[in-house]
This record gives C-alpha cells, structure tokens and sequence, in this order.
C-alpha cells in the first residue's frame, strides 16, 4: 500500500513513517507543509495520504485545504486527517468534497496502534473512519435533526459506530449484541434514511454521510 | 519643462479639491445642522410633559453622529485629531420606558451632549464663512482680475485686493480648513476634567484587565499541575514499572504499558481542553467567522449565522469577542428554552459590533458575578461594552461593540 504523509513536526513524521513501515505499508513521500503535500498526492495519487491539518507555511488548515483542494482534483482520493483537535465543521468540508475514502481522528489515536493501523485500511478502501470526539459532539446537537429523528438510541448507536469505520463484527463485539442483531439494526437504518437500492457498501457509506452532514 | 508644467496641474488639483471639502464642510454646517439643532431645542420641552423621551434621544444621538462625522473630516482632510469626549453608554440598557429614560439621562447629564449643541449652533455661520472662503476667493479674484483688465484697463486700484483673494484661495486653502478643523476642536474635543475620568475609567479597566490575566494564568497553572503533570508523572511510573518486570512478567508489563497508553490518552485530552479554554485552534486557523461557525455546528439549538466581517480583527480582540459569543450562547442553551438562536457579527464605524439573539423566554438578569459581569470586565479592556435587552416573554438580545481596526482579510 502506498502513502503519502503530511506532518510537519520530524519527531511526529518520523513515528508514522516507523509504525506504517512496520505494518508493511510504503511512505513514498513524507511532505512537511502544504504546498509539498498537495504536489505530492496529484503526482503520486497514493493508496491513502495521512495529513496533519495544522502545516506550514501558515500554520493554520493548510494540510486540510491540501487534502481538500487534492480530493477536488484526484476525486475519491483516500485521505485520512490527523488533528490535535477535532471540529465537526472540518468534518463536513471534508465529506462536502464528495465520496471516497474518508477519516478524520485525533492524534491521541495513534497510540492505539492496532486500530489506527485498521482505520487507515477502512479509509484505503473507500470507508470512512470519523473519530468518536467527532461523533460525540455531533451527539450534542442530535436532538435537531429530522431524518436522524427517525431513528431509536440503539440504532443511533449503530449508525455512530458504523460512522467510525467499525465492521459488523466490529459493532456487536462493541455493542455486545450478535452479528445478526447489528445487521438487523442496519437495515433499519437504511429504511428509516430512504437508503433502499445500491450496494451494501455504498449504503453504508451514504448512511454515514446522512449522519454526519446533518 | 514637463516638471513645472505637472507642478502647475498638481497645484490646480490641489486647489479644487480644497475648494470642494471647504464647499462640503459649508453645506455640512447648514443642512444637517440647522435641522438637527432645531430637532433637538423644540424636543426639549417635550420632556416636560413626558413624551420628549422619544424625539430628545433621536436628535441628540444624530448631533452626536454629526459631531463624529466633524471629527472624522477634521482628521482626514488636516490632520487634527478631535478625542471623542462622551461618557460610556450605561450597561444593560432595557427595552421599553425605563431603557428610555435610562438613555435620556445618559444624554442629558453629559456636558459633552450640551456642546455639541453649542457647536452645532456657532457652525452654521462659521462652517459657512471659513468653508466656503476658498472657493469664494477663488472665483471673485479671477472675476474681478479679468474685469479689471479686460472691462476696465485704465482702474487698476482694486487689482491687489483680487489678487489677494485669488492668493488666498490658492495658497490659503489648507490653512483656512485646518482653521476650522481647530475652531471645532474647540467645542467637541474632551474637556480636562473629561479626560480625567477617562483616565480613571481607563486604570480601572486595566487593574481589571490585569486582575482577569492573573486569575487566568493561575487557572491554567492548576490545571496543567492536577491534569496533564499528574498523568504525565503517572504514565512514566508505569513505563518505569513494565521495564522492571519486562524478563520476568511479561504479562503484568503488559498490562503496565496498557495503562500508560491510557494515561498519556488522557493527558492529551486534559492538555486540549486547556488549549481550548486559553485560545481554540480553530480560532487560531480560521479566524473568528469560522470559529463561530464551528461553535455553532457543536449547539443543540440551530443557530442562524449573518456574518460580515471585511477583514480580521486584531488577536486579542478576536479572542475576546469569540468568548463573549460562546458565553452568550451557552447562556442561550442552559437557560433560555428557545428553540433557535441567530448571531449577527458586522464591523462599522470602526467598531466590531455582534448582535446575539434567541427566541426563548427572555427575562434575563445579569446577576453579579454572573456570566455577563465576566464578559462585561473582559469586553472593557478593549473599551467594548455590552448591553443586554431580554423582556419577559422573549427574544433576549445581547449587543456587544468592541472598538478594533480590522486587518485585510486572509485568503
């Protein structure tokens, strides 16, 4: 698998290029500021791209207006945004420039090495990996949201869960139900958000999106 | 040659453009003013029988405008700066009868109010006669040169004084508005005592700005001590721990590092939420239009969004101004059951005004040591101040005015 990595900080860039290696991925380039970065997804056009939002020059979201502005060009071009802080607006201008692999975590989750390892695959292959922070202050406002209101706690939960990157089996481990149970309380979901034809998958996908651009 | 020529044409641009300001501060000092201090002389007695509290606030605010509007000129066209003289706006002005009259007194106990009058007064025939001197001199001297030579070439008596006049319009143009720029000077920069009480408005802010600093800073220390230090000290125990045992209990070194990825997980999360209450990145990445946005996304309550800012205010001004909002609006989702709320953020005036409002029950009371008290100190090292209108029965509005230059916006 190849990445691209956008991270400033060399003993940060240094780390994800060490653990990626370790998990047999291949960093062909590791950009540190934004105008490097965004050359560097459109000529490589990696399997995924790993970016820091805060870059140089500026120092503010050039890595995220990299990722976007590199989305825009390379359409459904996996990125996967790491942040010391995570903000729902952020979220939703990433979502905004159209599908494909998508994920958004805090820098903490990193250090669960095992999952992050999994949230780049997810993103790699086209899911979306959001971060529970993310999800939990979309949870805050939930009371608002119409086609949402449809939905029971327990479905939510799925649909927050699935928003994560989570697999089936991934959700009823989480949720201590049976896999069943999960794909019951999903294909609720898809009815109640008018998600009847398509692929499994791209339903998924779409469900996600209904729930975080609400 | 060239060069006397474009020196020539330099000074006619010159002059014409002197000749218009001084035409437009002539017009000024008549048709606004003679309305205006009418307006405000016949609202007077209406106090008297009490419905004066609607037209006497109307018209001494628009003198007030004028007066600005004088201040402005005096400092763009010849550089003399006029300080404004009023007293702050009284805090927490309500709606209805009793924001009235509150208003009324503001104005009318101020002297500032009373020589603005004055100076409206004493402008009409001063602003005419010294604005309109330039362009006057101008005309009558080369009429009366040409009429002189062409009409009349044998009386050459009265060539000295058209030459005078055509002298003084060319040459003396500046010097007469700046005249007038003085004379107003006179009547609506502060008075001495005036500033002193600005001085000791300005050591109290301050002694406030610098006591909110402090506890701000003592804040942040015990924070950083109880949270992310403690965590910190806890995860290198625990690394230090698994280290010993690595050889012989594998499995309790194990469980050891487990414990330690989750402390420095939790001491990231102490350390943002710091970061969050000291200055938010967002802030800091998009500014305050998008902060706010961002913050609006995160409220339970949709809240409707009319920002326009031209450019960025300066740091500190931002920052304050995007605590008071989130305050406002966490006021707005504990306590005021609306169902939306809407934040309206414009710059004029050379003020940066935000408009915060909801459609909740409304009576509001700012209570000491409440919220507002906090926004209210925080909002006075900048010289800004906030009013809140919330009549029982809703909708609650809070204004805020912060007076700030904007930097050109980022792109």
């Amino acid at each position: 698998m190849r990445v691209v990595l956008g991270e400033d900080l060399t003993l940060l860039r240094d780390g994800l290029i060490r653990l990626l290696t370790a998990y047999g991925m291949e960093v062909v380039e590791a950009a540190d500021n934004g105008p490097a970065l965004l050359h560097a997804l459109i000529t490589h056009r990696p399997d995924v791209a790993v970016v820091d939002v805060r870059l140089p020059p500026t120092f503010t979201d050039e890595g995220l207006k990299a990722a976007i502005e590199a989305r825009a060009q390379v359409p459904g071009l996996p990125v996967l945004v790491l942040s010391q802080h995570v903000e729902p607006l952020y979220a939703r201008e990433l979502l905004s420039g159209g599908r494909g692999g998508l994920g958004y975590l805090l820098k903490d989750r990193v250090s669960d090495v095992q999952r992050f390892i999994e949230a780049v695959r997810t993103v790699a292959g086209g899911g979306t990996a959001m971060d529970p922070e993310v999800i939990s202050q979309l949870l805050a406002r939930r009371a608002r949201d119409e086609p949402l209101s449809r939905l029971t706690p327990r479905e939510r939960e799925v649909l927050a869960l699935m928003a994560e990157g989570r697999t089936n089996a991934g959700i009823s481990a989480r949720l201590v139900v049976t896999e069943k149970a999960v794909s019951k309380h999903i294909n609720n979901i898809f009815t109640k958000l008018d998600l009847y034809r398509g692929e499994d998958d791209n339903r998924r996908v779409l469900a996600v999106l209904t729930y975080l651009n609400a | 040659m060239s060069d006397s020529a474009s020196g020539v044409r330099r000074l006619g641009r010159l002059t014409l453009r002197t000749c218009a300001r001084g035409l437009v501060i002539a017009v000024l000092s008549v048709v606004p003013g003679i309305p205006l201090f009418v307006a405000s002389i016949l609202s007077l007695p209406l106090l008297a029988v009490g419905i004066g509290i609607i037209p006497v606030p109307m018209s001494l605010l628009a003198v007030r405008r004028r007066a600005g509007q004088q201040r402005r000129l005096a400092l763009e066209w010849s550089r003399v700066s006029i300080a404004t003289p009023y007293r702050p706006r009284p805090h927490e002005v309500s709606n209805g009868l009793i924001g009235r009259l509150q208003r009324c007194k503001w104005l009318l106990t101020d002297p500032a109010t009373w020589r603005d009058l004055l100076w409206i007064l004493v402008d009409m025939p001063v602003g005419v006669a010294l604005g309109a001197l330039p362009a006057f001199g101008i005309v009558a001297g080369v009429v009366g040169l040409l009429s002189g030579v062409w009409l009349n070439p044998g009386h050459l008596k009265q060539l000295p004084l058209f030459l005078g006049l055509l002298l003084v319009g060319v040459f003396g143009g500046p010097r007469v508005l700046k005249a007038h720029a003085q004379f107003s000077a006179v009547l609506l920069a502060p008075t001495r005592k005036e500033l002193d009480a600005q001085v000791g408005r300005l050591n109290e802010s301050r002694s406030q700005a610098v006591d909110a600093s402090a506890a701000e800073l003592r804040r942040i220390e015990r924070d950083l001590h109880d949270g992310a230090q403690a965590r910190l000290v806890s995860l290198g125990m625990s690394i230090g721990l698994a280290e010993q045992v690595l050889r012989d209990d594998p499995d309790l070194a194990l469980k050891l590092l487990a414990e330690a990825r989750e402390s420095s997980g939790q001491a990231l999360t102490d350390l943002r939420h710091l970061v969050r209450g000291i200055h938010p990145p967002v802030l800091a990445e998009r500014g305050l239009e998008g902060a706010i946005r961002a913050l609006a996304l995160t409220l339970p309550l949709p809240v409707d969004l009319r920002i326009e800012l031209p450019g960025r205010p300066p740091a500190p001004v931002e920052s304050a101004a995007y605590f008071a909002v989130a305050e406002i609006l966490a006021n707005v989702v504990k306590h005021s059951a609306a169902r939306s709320a809407w934040v309206q953020l414009e710059y004029s005036q050379a003020r940066l005004i935000a408009i915060i409002g909801d459609d909740g029950a409304g009576g509001a009371v700012p209570r000491i040591g409440g919220g507002l008290r906090g926004i209210e100190r925080r909002l006075a090292a900048f010289d800004g101040v906030i009013a809140v209108t919330s009549p029982v029965g809703g909708p609650t509005v809070v204004t805020m005015e912060l007076p700030c230059e904007l930097s050109l916006a980022r792109t």
